[in-house]
């Protein structure tokens, strides 16, 4: 069951060192965005709720630079037809979602110990809790940001359609995960934070399930 | 012998309100070569993108039958061998690289035996660790044929398909056609006369735009 799409996802790993379509763009964001953060702020110590909001904002503006090529990249290249010719839109779903879901992860890796490392009030009192906001997040962000990419792939205007769509649909991902982000720096209890956390998981189950039943019809013409 | 057919009941199509072909029926069984044939913008592409399940008619459907059980549309892929000028394979892979990456997805064999007796077939077994970006139109037109035949499909459908050949590629792929078509159905859409002669039964699809 999981074969196919572990191959799609090999096949799309293999061809991202290849021909670099989002890693170099994930990159140069990163750099950029942080640098012109730590510029603005100069010798001035920032509140940990701006340093946690900056850190969400930093995470979705990376996720919108990049992840849209999941699919962006089949259809420019006149590929989408052969996905089809190849695997039922399940796998495809399935291969493209693994993949983005591994690039959010590492991405938000690396931003996260740059936050660390160049943000002093970046200090994570509870870490199970920033743990858990980080993990439930990423797949949400990987599962949203995967089935609006395959929306977009057909469109004209694919560069600005993306953050635009994405935004309201993403907005009650990025502002629950800034709450709990502050919890897991004020050292609030894994207890306290359960509403929070339940928003979390609902909105990751509700978009896999809802991007699984839709995207047989996004898939094909 | 194969037990799989193919019916078309009341197929139309228009995008927007542009009617491209209304009403067609027809019933292709077991094995052939059925040709289609129309002139430009007649829907040839869009006929045959609908038979492979790719695109989906405006009203009536295609059924598929293997052994007198119908395929549905999740499984479809498997059964389709699919040949045409705008389908692209990846070009940052090579020849041999791209058949194992789609024998993997595809979750088949990938039998080495069988795709090099292709290779050789249609005379890429010498560029066949070469990237696709470094092949002519021609020798990708080739490779479309061995990507549709690897999986030994019930169907084969060819849209042009001797686009981008030379007289050589034209010959092994006529060859093909001809030992394909007596244990399978090929579908060939087409205007060139040659490729349409090979066919044992055509649908001209100017009768359907009325």
């Amino acid at each position: 069951m999981i074969a196919k799409p572990y191959a799609l996802f090999k096949k799309d790993f293999s061809s991202e060192l290849r021909t670099r379509y989002a890693i170099n763009s994930l990159a140069m964001f990163i750099i950029v965005a942080i640098s012109v953060i730590l510029f603005s702020i100069g010798n001035e110590t920032i509140t940990e709720s701006l340093t946690g909001g900056l850190f969400w904002v930093v995470i979705f503006f990376t996720a919108m630079s990049g992840l849209s090529r999941a699919f962006v990249s089949e259809e420019e290249r006149g590929t989408a037809l052969t996905l089809q010719l190849i695997a039922a839109p399940s796998t495809v779903f399935s291969g493209k979602l693994l993949f983005n879901v591994i690039l959010v992860f590492c991405m938000n890796t690396i931003i996260a110990l740059l936050y660390s490392a160049l943000f002093e009030r970046f200090i994570v009192q509870n870490f199970p809790l920033f743990l858990v906001t980080f993990l439930l997040g990423n797949i949400g962000l990987a599962a949203a940001s995967t089935i609006i990419a395959a929306i977009i792939a057909k469109a004209g205007a694919k560069g600005t359609l993306y953050p635009v769509l994405s935004f309201p649909i993403l907005l009650p991902l990025i502002l629950t995960c800034v709450q709990l982000t502050l919890f897991s720096f004020d050292g609030t209890r894994f207890e306290e934070a359960k509403f929070e956390l339940a928003i979390v998981a609902g909105y990751d189950v509700i978009m896999l399930t809802a991007s699984y039943m839709l995207f047989d019809f996004i898939w094909k013409d | 012998m194969s037990n799989y057919s193919i019916r078309s009941q009341s197929l139309s199509k228009s995008f927007g309100r542009r009617l491209i072909f209304k009403d067609i029926n027809f019933e292709w069984k077991d094995k052939g070569i059925f040709g289609i044939s129309g002139p430009n913008g007649s829907g040839k592409s869009t006929l045959v993108k609908i038979i492979a399940g790719l695109i989906a008619p405006s009203s009536g459907k295609i059924i598929h039958n293997n052994s007198d059980e119908e395929i549905i549309a999740e499984k479809l892929h498997n059964h389709i061998g699919f040949v045409s000028p705008y389908l692209v394979l990846y070009e940052e892979f090579s020849a041999w690289e791209n058949l194992n990456i789609f024998a993997k997805i595809r979750a088949v064999t990938f039998d080495e035996k069988r795709i090099l007796f292709y290779l050789q077939q249609f005379l890429l077994d010498a560029r066949k660790h070469d990237l696709v970006k470094t092949y002519s139109s021609g020798m990708k037109q080739r490779l479309k044929f061995i990507f549709a035949l690897m999986h030994s499909p019930d169907v084969l459908i060819l849209d042009e398909p001797t686009s981008n050949l030379d007289e050589e590629g034209k010959k092994v792929v006529y060859d093909i056609i001809n030992e394909e078509g007596k244990d399978r159905i090929v579908i060939i859409a087409s205007n060139e006369t040659k490729d349409l002669e090979l066919c044992n039964e055509t649908l001209l699809l100017e009768k359907f735009k009325i």
